[in-house]
């Protein structure tokens, strides 16, 4: 084999072998050479690409690993997406930034085994030693013979042979598509309007379905009158549904809000949405409860509280839990001694609300199961995950459940959650008819998983020389804790106290773009940056002195996070946006965070234009290991920045008595254009490491550089999110 | 119920529904044209924008009582082929992320190209503020409209 490749001999996949029944099937034209690919006699490959694309791009990076190892010209590619197949596929899911990062070696397995196959066949046709066989653009030649043969003459004798055990992996420095910038693969269908999303799902005899839920948190489901909705044009049918079984032990994915919810069916979406106007339900409290949940095989007890919620009364409560301290995560040292010796205390607190995820797609999926079995298509990110937990909701075998995934209108971590797939197949089967279960702005907004509300202080104990001798950080939320104690600056300081703490809520919270890391990382940049003004550094070369520490003499043995790469990001970052020259009404503001095993770092110049701010520039410095695919991962940082602008700026949802404040977007706000970046700048680092997440990184970060951009401009510190909406 | 012959994409199209239903559900769930997105049912997201003898319109309020015999224009009948310079430019800049909320989007920039072939930032900023894109790809739709207006 050319080229001396890494050697990977696990057991990579079961795709690749063939079952008798499978190979007596093997089109004359497609020879389906394992799970991820086939080859079409004329050289077309057509590639599946394994997990759910919700605007990452995987759909077509992912493909772009196997095309590359596999050695065709990628316009020669035909992707498709491939349905939950867990005999065939690893890992079909999106989250934590997890995709690429796991996905890597098994796709790059999947190439090259499969050239490998090709290169066996030609061997075995031509009588000539596998070794000799070269292979480039989805050609075989063997020069000594002069024999040529293109992937597709080759492809159904390679589909027949057993597969490898162990096949050669390229170098780096071989990648003829990783690394260059390949277009969306569904982008036409995008720009041009075809289906291509969940609500786009179209079947004879579909019917629309729609929920009613309790209105507040912390109310149940108690009676439905539909005395009046049920003579509406077009309505089929009223019934309340319980999502889960009672005794059912919800895994982790599994939160639900309001686990009896009323539906009502109809023949089409604007006579349900006025049936829903009509409908009645009546309601009671919540009693306390505490369940089991499960974790992956690890056990842990969710303690639901009853009552109505008010925003005011959790930032009370919170406040209160910070005099009162947490559970000590992490001690260093001697951190009250050396605070009591420093010759500058800094102190500060911040604190942040719950975020709605806000799709553009609303939370929706189709159904159609019957006695025997149950087809369902939509977007989720976990789809392994929740047909387990459909396959115990309808006693049917996992076997007899099939789920296509479609184009997700947006994730964020929301379509972790796909209860309505559940709820969706219950429908269907009680109305013994497809079913497309639809759920308005309003019901997503306010029956929602949301980001946590968090507070977090900090206490940082500055010596005379200037030099940070203590660090102590106090964090908890409703109702999970962001901290994670053994991130920078643990390991940069003697004297370091992380402590946590939580309070019981019946809000649902989950998975929201790097979750706890998306407040984390703006309290403690934000802080970082005050600081640094305190000890009268510079916030980059404050930054990188501590990262210097952690590199030479690190306080602890559990650091997780590699302190070259954090300052190579901060390093690159300075240098491209040419930090120390900037122009006279600019005002600049840094932050840097590693989280989703990559970093991020990014400075924001904004300016001030009628008394308001304007994000004239953000430049973004990233270690994500290899890039895939430049300029969508480019697109993708982008979004991370403008998202986490916009969330900084407007995001946030309060509560009165248990009622989301908040419906839909008139009141809830986003941002818009006129408020993003008016240019982005994003320079990865080279490095050749094994790619990992993109997601996620870049959102966290950004709160704080924003937030020190605007103390700059304005003299004032912002420590209470959202910055802007709410605020005189 | 009652019967309304409608004039989109260049075809007539004949549907039965309720004076109030919004032209988007027509669209959809009717005419099976589902390129036209539902985001949030209030004009306020732009997901679902269409044009209105050639005016960037939001379906979801839009009853279709009031339509008449006005040309409606949707995301797959804006060029047989998907080649409108908007639609090639938004394929030039590889503008999509979910793409969701990006028919509205072309939508809206065709209409203010239409009236405005050399929009200015400003000018671009104020069309587009109606469209909402969750996944923040507003730079690369500015860029694309600019794109689109030099071609």
């Amino acid at each position: 084999m050319a080229g001396g490749g890494l050697v990977l001999g696990f057991n990579w996949l079961a795709s690749c072998k063939l079952t008798a029944e499978e190979e007596k099937q093997l089109p004359k034209e497609w020879s389906k050479i394992n799970g991820y690919l086939k080859i079409a006699h004329n050289g077309q490959v057509t590639i599946m690409s394994p997990n759910p694309e919700g605007g990452q791009n995987v759909k077509t990076s992912m493909p772009m690993i196997i095309a590359d190892e596999l050695g065709v010209d990628w316009k020669d590619v035909i992707v498709e997406q491939a349905p939950l197949d867990t005999d065939a596929f690893n890992f079909q899911f999106i989250g934590g930034s997890q995709a690429i990062r796991r996905g890597w070696p098994g796709l790059r397995m999947a190439g090259a085994t499969a050239r490998h196959m090709l290169k066996m066949a030609a061997a075995e046709a031509w009588q000539v030693p596998i070794d000799e066989i070269e292979t480039s653009n989805g050609t075989l030649s063997h020069e000594a013979s002069r024999n040529t043969a293109g992937y597709g003459e080759m492809a159904l004798a390679a589909a027949k042979l057993e597969v490898p055990k162990e096949v050669l992996l390229k170098d780096n420095k071989d990648f003829k598509i990783v690394g260059t910038s390949q277009k969306n693969v569904d982008g036409k269908k995008i720009v041009t309007g075809q289906p291509l999303f969940g609500v786009d799902t179209q079947r004879e005899g579909m019917l629309i379905a729609m929920i009613v839920h309790p209105p507040a948190f912390g109310l149940k489901l108690k009676s439905i009158d539909d005395n009046e909705a049920r003579k509406m044009p077009g309505i089929k049918d009223i019934f309340p549904i319980k999502v889960f079984n009672e005794g059912y032990e919800k895994a982790f994915f599994d939160t639900r809000t309001f686990n009896e919810v009323a539906v009502i069916v109809g023949n089409s979406t604007w006579e349900v949405i006025n049936a829903k106007k009509v409908l009645k339900i009546e309601c009671e409290p919540i009693e306390s409860s505490t369940d089991t949940r499960d974790r992956f095989g690890r056990k842990w007890e969710e303690h639901t509280p009853s009552g109505l919620e008010n925003s005011t009364d959790h930032a009370a409560e919170m406040e209160a839990m910070i005099k009162k301290g947490g559970t000590v995560k992490r001690k260093d040292g001697d951190p009250e001694g050396a605070l009591k010796k420093a010759a500058k205390i800094i102190e500060a607190s911040y604190t942040a609300p719950f975020l709605a995820h806000n799709c553009m797609e609303p939370m929706n999926f189709f159904a159609d199961v019957t006695e025997e079995k149950a087809e369902l298509i939509g977007p989720l990110q976990k789809p392994e995950l929740t047909e387990q937990t459909l396959s115990a909701r309808l006693g049917m075998p996992v076997e007899n459940i099939d789920v296509k995934m479609t184009r997700l209108g947006g994730g964020y971590g929301r379509r972790s959650y796909a209860h309505w797939m559940v709820e969706a197949a219950i429908i269907s089967q009680r109305m013994k008819a497809p079913v497309q279960l639809l759920y308005t702005r309003e019901d997503d907004m306010t029956d929602g998983i949301y980001r946590p509300a968090y507070h977090a202080k900090f206490r940082a104990g500055l010596d005379e020389n200037n030099k940070l001798i203590a660090f102590h950080v106090n964090a908890g939320g409703v109702p999970q804790s962001p901290l994670h104690e053994n991130r920078f600056p643990a390991g940069v300081v003697d004297n370091y106290l992380a402590e946590d703490w939580t309070i019981d809520s019946n809000i649902t919270v989950g998975s929201f773009r790097a979750p706890s890391s998306n407040f984390m990382a703006s309290a403690e940049q934000s802080f970082l940056d005050e600081v640094a003004e305190a000890a009268g550094k510079d916030p980059i070369e404050f930054r990188l002195e501590l990262l210097d520490r952690a590199m030479k003499n690190p306080v602890g043995e559990n650091n997780d996070y590699d302190a070259a790469r954090y300052a190579g990001v901060l390093k690159l970052v300075r240098d491209k946006c040419d930090w120390n020259s900037v122009s006279e009404n600019t005002h600049r503001g840094v932050s840097a965070y590693f989280c989703h095993n990559s970093y991020a770092a990014q400075v924001l110049d904004l300016t001030i234009e009628n008394g308001k701010p304007v994000v004239q520039k953000v430049t973004s410095a990233i270690d994500c290991g290899i890039v895939i695919n430049p300029d969508a991962a480019t697109n993708l940082v982008e979004g991370g920045i403008v998202d986490g602008i916009g969330n900084a700026m407007h995001g946030g949802l309060t509560f009165t008595n248990g009622v989301p404040d908040n419906n839909n977007f008139d009141s809830y706000r986003m941002i818009r254009m006129n408020e993003a970046p008016k240019e982005i700048e994003v320079h990865f680092v080279d490095n050749g490491i094994d790619p990992t997440g993109l997601g996620e990184p870049s959102f966290p970060p950004i709160f704080a550089a924003l937030a020190n951009a605007l103390y700059k401009a304005t003299g004032q510190r912002h420590y209470h999110q959202p910055f802007i909406s709410g605020k005189a | 119920m009652a019967k309304y012959t409608l004039n989109i994409n260049g075809k007539k199209q004949e549907v039965e529904v309720s004076a109030e239903t919004p032209i988007l559900w027509v669209l959809r769930n009717h005419l099976k044209l589902v390129g036209t997105k539902y985001g949030c049912g209030i004009a306020q997201c732009g997901s679902c924008t269409v044009h209105l003898n050639g005016v960037a319109t939001r379906s979801c309020m839009l009853p279709v009582s009031a339509v008449g015999n006005q040309e409606i224009t949707t995301i797959e009948g804006l060029s047989e082929h998907g080649d409108h310079p908007v639609q090639k430019a938004w394929l030039e800049v590889d503008v999509a992320q979910c793409g969701y909320c990006q028919s509205g989007q072309i939508m809206t920039a065709t209409a203010l190209l239409n009236n405005n072939p050399s929009p200015t930032d400003e000018e671009i900023e104020g069309a587009m503020n109606g469209n909402i894109c969750r996944c923040g790809t507003y730079t690369r739709i500015k860029k694309a409209i600019k794109l689109a207006s030099e071609s």
